[in-house]
This record gives structure tokens, sequence and C-alpha cells, in this order.
């Protein structure tokens, strides 16, 4: 049991290294983001699940802050995100089309 | 074997605190602040594990409410100001 959950908290480190990379290395802001959404979630996750296997006994506490990471960690994520687009931050727009912006000058339209 | 986890783990914030150092936008430095307390968060469970005392994992737990709370906060000055 010790050896499987050595393997996970080992996978969730390496997931740490690559998402710390990524915060680095990526080109514009909502990359970035996406960069320190996604990973670090998933490694928190299994990093828990490596001291739930080390640590059988301590299983309530663990899962109960299992929770609270993916309860709190993609809702950070996701405000920032929402706030730098309604801020008009700079960003790379290859393509050219803004759909959420387009959005919300249609319903404030409305709205009015 | 926690040693060397430790160690890459703080390599892993360090990287983040330099994309924290030099991000151009506020979000930037935001979202590194965020991922390093994540890293916080996992530091903790693993220095509970080498250490052997479960009362680490209640410091993780304020830790992740509090952060949280603060990136929501950051957000909230990001789209309106003060």
């Amino acid at each position: 049991m010790t050896f499987l959950g050595s393997l996970f908290i080992i996978a969730g480190i390496g997931s740490f290294l690559i998402s710390a990379i990524g915060l680095l290395r990526m080109p514009d802001l909502y990359s970035r983001i996406h960069a320190g959404a996604k990973s670090p979630t998933l490694a928190t996750l299994l990093v828990l699940l490596g001291a739930i296997f080390i640590e059988p006994v301590w299983t309530p506490k663990l899962l109960l802050l299992a929770f609270f990471v993916l309860a709190t960690n993609p809702l950070s994520s996701s405000v920032i995100a929402r706030a730098s687009h309604k801020a008009d931050l700079p960003y790379l727009n290859t393509s050219g089309v803004d759909a959420l912006k387009a959005y919300d000058e249609e319903r404030s339209k409305e709205e009015k | 074997m926690y040693e060397i986890l430790t160690i890459a783990l703080l390599l892993a914030m360090f990287l983040a605190m330099f994309r924290f150092l030099k991000g151009p936008t506020l979000s930037d430095r935001v979202i590194a602040f965020d991922v390093i307390g994540i890293m916080a968060v996992s530091l903790l469970v693993i220095l509970s594990l080498y250490f052997q005392r479960s009362i680490y994992l209640d410091v993780a737990l304020v830790l992740g409410a509090i952060g949280f709370l603060g990136t929501a906060v950051f957000g909230r000055y990001i789209e309106k100001g003060i």
C-alpha cells in the first residue's frame, strides 16, 4: 500500500512541476490561467489519494481537504478569468472572435 | 523519499514565484499566487506524512479556505475596483 501511495504522490508532484512550467512558458493570460487551474487540482487530488493509501487512518480529514480543494480551486480560477475579461485585459486573439463580449453587449442592450 | 519530493515541490513553487514576480498584469500575479497556495497545501500534506502528525492537515484545511477567499476578493477588485 505504501508503494502505491508513493506512486500517486510522485505523479502528483510531477503534475505540479508541469503546471509550474506551463505557468512560466504559456504565451498569454488566459492560457496561463488554464495552466494554473486544471493541473494543480489534479495534482492535489493525486497527493491526497496517495496520503490516503499511506495512512488510511487519516481518511476523513483528507477527504474533507479533497472536497475543499475540488470546490474552491476551479471556482477561484473562473472568478479571475471572468474578471480579467470584464476588465478588458489584453490577450492573443488569434481567431478574431470574442463571443463572450458580444453576448455581454447584447445583454446590456436588452436591460436598457 | 519525502525529502526528494519536498525539494521537487519547492522547485515548482520557485518557478511559479518567478511568474509572480514577472507577470505583466495583476491577473497573472493573482493566478501564480493561487497556484503557490495550492502547492503549499500539498506541501503540508507531505510534511504531515514525513513527521507523522495529523495536526498539520488542519493547517492545510485552513490554508485552502483562506487562500480561496483572497483570490475571490482580488477577482472582485479586478472587475470593479475598490
